[in-house]
């Protein structure tokens, strides 16, 4: 296997007493000596961002992940203002912008709507790529590589319906695997989560 | 006077000596103890007779202790316990009893005998055994409750038993020591109850008792109010003990034991606000005293009786604790004791304990057992207080390491277990916090000395107590060694200074969190070693600076920026600012140096909150920097 990629996390959960799902989830990758796992609200409870702090640490790392339960289509607003705070001109873009380029950008959340509602048919009548299309463009734009969601749908009955422990064993799965042989190259435009491929691929690790 | 002199010495020396190596050696204090009397007494022999007196004196020790046990119990909690109380403990002496007088009378011991041989070793030994959860930090674990409802409900059985006693009387014994006793004559015991007939005596009992809840309520606070009025602290510390002596005294003055009537006054005054400052009081005597009776119980040991008929002797000690612990390890099944607790439990428990002494004298003196047989008991139960510290050390280096592997594994990375915080000084300040901790379901301690204080707050429902906190023995009754934090805000600097120190020094791992008044107090307490210092003044400052700032017309939002920027750029300079004053170690004022820096902290603050006007565009000003104008030419359109 090829020397692993660093991984930053960025974990945004406002209320992480009352998670199933996400925090979890946190946990399990603390425990990985590649990832570096970020409870952003816990080291900004006012929301005031270490600029600086926050810019080392990307350039530190190779690969970003956003890690959040899905809040009205869109991160929690910590995440939002972290964008707002660290992406900056000079930094991210512009002339002499040029520090996450070539690094790869992935989201991990979990949203309360079953996977059938995430359609032009279902109720919330677009896909989660889709919606969340300005965190691709934000990726697009300052030169990051953009790869689908990995998502985790009917959140709020996962660990009733046992499905928990399955998706942070794919979680951990995949925090493991990137960077592998097999991701080099892939064409990811249209695919809507990367949950499946991570099935596919890395079913031995499961 | 002078014998009295050198035979405190050999005490204290044997004390001194030993305690510190038994416990480097990890045996535990009580068997140093043990040890220390062994040495002094069968071994070198340089004490002798006078060991039953000593004795009798330090058994005051016991009685110490169970005030002090009492003073940790509110009345609520004893009800919340009633079940394990006369559920285990009930069933642990019943059971416990019935087992060994069964074994005793297969061994040929007559039924009265063996029923007093049974109630006797049925008994554990609450001083060695609370004194070693102290020690090892088990009293709050799972197995530590169970073992000390045990423990508390032997203690009050006590009095029944010494009631019972007398009715197993054996006739050929008693004719035997009226011979006896006409030579060598009964002392009498002072009595108010002696010649009075049984109704009589149960009205008096019943009378004392009462008088003595309702003084404990209602005449125990003013007169410690007005003691502590005073500011003498050991006119309050004389007042501790006498209420401890006095109580013992009437106590047996209607012939009940002083250790229930101290721990029943301990119970009454557990809710009262004098309650940290009178254990802290009691502490070393109960500690001294305790320590002496543990030697007396080493250097009671007869040598001659046991060297004589060892092998039995030994025997019987053994089989006698497997017996207790099999009980108690049943016991702890039904009653949900589980892991490495339930070890805990029943290896804690398996001694003979210090009123077993009590009882055997007690007995031989109402013609219950015979002498010999007293001698033998009294050898068991000395030898099964030997070997306990040994069983502690079997739990701490064999079973616990056991079952710490699998609780680690289980347990990973949730919030830990909060503990209690407390809080030095109760004024407007330590008030505010002690409301938010005390609305989040925090434990607090609060400790003030202005007994005024205390009493306004306590009157609003605040739990708070008497006592000066920068004395580290009260607070090490208040709990410091397992709390989690100590909140400093007291008014007096200097003592704010010294307590930081002070509790630093001997518990470093507890987090403190200090108020400092102005600049130079923030200085001296990071000095001192506290972890987090706020200045009383400043946020409250910042805040009305900012309120000027947004009357002023500036936006809500950016007032906001602007306060923290100013906080950050103050932080920035703290180190220096703080270096240079150690430096100085001025205490008088600042040094030119010292305001030379401050300047020029204030004069880059200045600047770091400049904007350029121009363009919005810059570096200093950080978040939500908007690209500058020209931005869309370097895109490329
Ligand atoms: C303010 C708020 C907004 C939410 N918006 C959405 C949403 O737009 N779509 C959705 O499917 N779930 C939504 N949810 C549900 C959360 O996504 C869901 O509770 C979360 O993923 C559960 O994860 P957790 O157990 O880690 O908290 C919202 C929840 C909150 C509190």
């Amino acid at each position: 296997m090829s020397s692993k990629q660093r991984i930053l996390i960025l974990f945004a959960h406002p209320s992480p007493h009352r998670s199933e799902v996400n925090r979890p989830m946190f946990v399990a990758s603390k425990s990985l000596a590649h990832v570096t796992a970020v409870d952003l609200y816990r080291e900004y409870p006012t929301f005031c961002i270490d600029i600086d702090r926050e810019q080392q640490r990307l350039r530190e790392h190779d690969v970003l992940i956003f890690h959040f339960p899905l809040y009205w289509y869109s991160t929690p607003s910590l995440l939002k203002e972290w964008q707002d705070l660290v992406l900056e001109y000079g930094f991210a873009y512009g002339h002499e912008g040029k520090a996450l380029a070539g690094k790869q950008f992935m989201c991990a959340l979990s949203a309360s709507g079953p996977e059938k509602a995430y359609h032009a048919d279902g109720y919330n009548h677009f896909t989660i790529r889709e919606l969340l299309q300005p965190l691709e463009q934000m990726a697009d734009f300052v030169g990051m590589t953009y790869l689908p969601p990995f998502t985790l749908f009917g959140a709020r009955s996962a660990v009733e319906d046992k499905r928990l422990s399955r998706h942070i064993a794919q979680w951990t799965a995949l925090l493991n695997g990137l960077g592998d042989r097999a991701w080099h190259g892939h064409n990811w435009d249209d695919v809507i989560t990367i949950n499946a491929w991570v099935t596919q691929h890395m079913e031995e690790r499961i | 006077m002078t014998s009295i002199l050198v035979q405190a010495f050999i005490y204290l020396c044997a004390a001194v000596l030993m305690v510190p190596l038994a416990k480097r050696l990890g045996l535990g204090s009580v068997l140093g103890y043990l040890i220390a009397g062994v040495v002094i007494g069968p071994l070198a022999g340089w004490v002798g007779q006078e060991t039953a007196t000593i004795q009798h004196f330090a058994e005051f020790g016991v009685v110490m202790m169970l005030f002090l046990v009492g003073l940790e119990l509110e009345p609520r909690m004893l009800w919340d316990m009633r079940h394990r109380l006369l559920g285990l403990g009930g069933l642990q002496m019943a059971a416990t009893t019935a087992v060994l007088a069964s074994i005793a009378m297969i061994l040929g011991l007559m039924w009265s005998e063996a029923l007093t041989v049974g109630v006797i070793f049925s008994l554990s030994s609450t001083a060695i055994v609370l004194q070693t959860f102290n020690e090892k930090g088990l009293a709050k674990t799972e197995g530590g409750r169970a073992a000390f409802s045990v423990l508390l409900l032997q203690d009050i059985a006590v009095i029944p038993v010494l009631a019972l006693i007398p009715l197993l009387a054996l006739p050929e014994l008693q004719v035997a020591a009226e011979l006896v006793n006409d030579v060598a004559q009964h002392h009498d015991e002072l009595s108010l109850v002696a010649h009075l007939p049984a109704w009589a005596t149960a009205l008096v009992v019943l009378v004392t008792v009462g008088a003595l809840i309702a003084a404990g309520h209602y005449l125990s606070r003013p007169l410690f109010r007005f003691v502590a009025e005073s500011g003498l602290h050991e006119v309050f510390t004389a007042a501790a003990l006498m209420l401890v002596i006095g109580i013992a005294a009437l106590m047996s003055l209607i012939g009940l034991s002083p250790a229930l009537g101290t721990f029943l006054a301990g119970v009454v005054l557990a809710n009262s606000e004098f309650r940290h400052e009178l254990e802290a009081d009691i502490e070393p005597f109960k500690g001294l005293l305790l320590g002496l009776f543990f030697i007396t119980v080493g250097a009671g040991i007869q040598f001659g009786v046991l060297a004589a008929d060892w092998p039995s002797i030994v025997g019987l000690t053994l089989a006698l604790m497997l017996v207790k612990m099999t009980i108690l390890w049943v016991l702890s099944t039904a009653f949900h004791v589980h892991a490495s607790n339930r070890w805990l439990f029943a290896l804690s428990l398996a001694q003979a304990g210090e009123f077993g002494f009590v009882l055997v004298g007690f007995s031989v003196a109402q013609h219950v057992i015979p002498v010999d047989l007293a001698q033998k008991l009294s050898l068991v139960v000395a030898l099964s207080m030997f070997l306990t510290p040994l069983l502690f050390i079997v739990f701490e280096r064999v079973i616990q390491p056991r079952y710490q592997r699998r609780d680690d594994e289980t347990e990973a990375d949730e919030i830990d277990e909060q503990g209690t915080v407390i809080i030095a000084g109760i004024g407007r300040f330590g008030q505010i916090i002690n409301r938010l901790l005390i609305a989040n379901g925090v434990t607090t301690v609060v400790l003030d000395f202005r007994a005024l204080q205390v009493d306004r707050l306590r009157s609003v429902n605040v739990k708070s107590y008497y006592g000066d906190a920068s004395r580290m023995d009260l607070l090490e009754t208040a709990g410091i060694r397992e709390a989690n934090a100590l909140v400093v805000a007291i008014d007096d600097q200097a003592r704010a200074v010294e307590l930081v120190q002070r509790v630093k020094h001997t518990y470093p791992h507890v987090y403190i969190l200090a108020r400092a008044y102005d600049r130079r107090h923030l200085y001296e307490l990071n000095h001192a070693g506290a972890d987090h210092v706020i200045s009383e003044t400043y946020l409250s400052a910042l805040q009305m600076g900012g309120d000027v700032l947004a009357r002023l017309g500036y936006h809500p939002f950016r007032v906001e920026q602007l306060k923290r920027q100013f906080r950050s750029a103050e932080h920035a300079y703290f180190e220096e600012l703080f270096q240079t004053w150690r430096g100085e170690g001025d205490i008088s004022g600042f040094s030119d140096h010292y305001k030379q820096l401050f300047m020029k902290m204030d004069s880059e603050l200045i600047h770091a909150m400049q904007i350029d006007r121009a363009d919005q565009h810059s570096r200093s000003e950080r978040g939500w920097t908007p690209p500058p104008k020209s931005y869309l030419k370097e895109m490329g359109g």
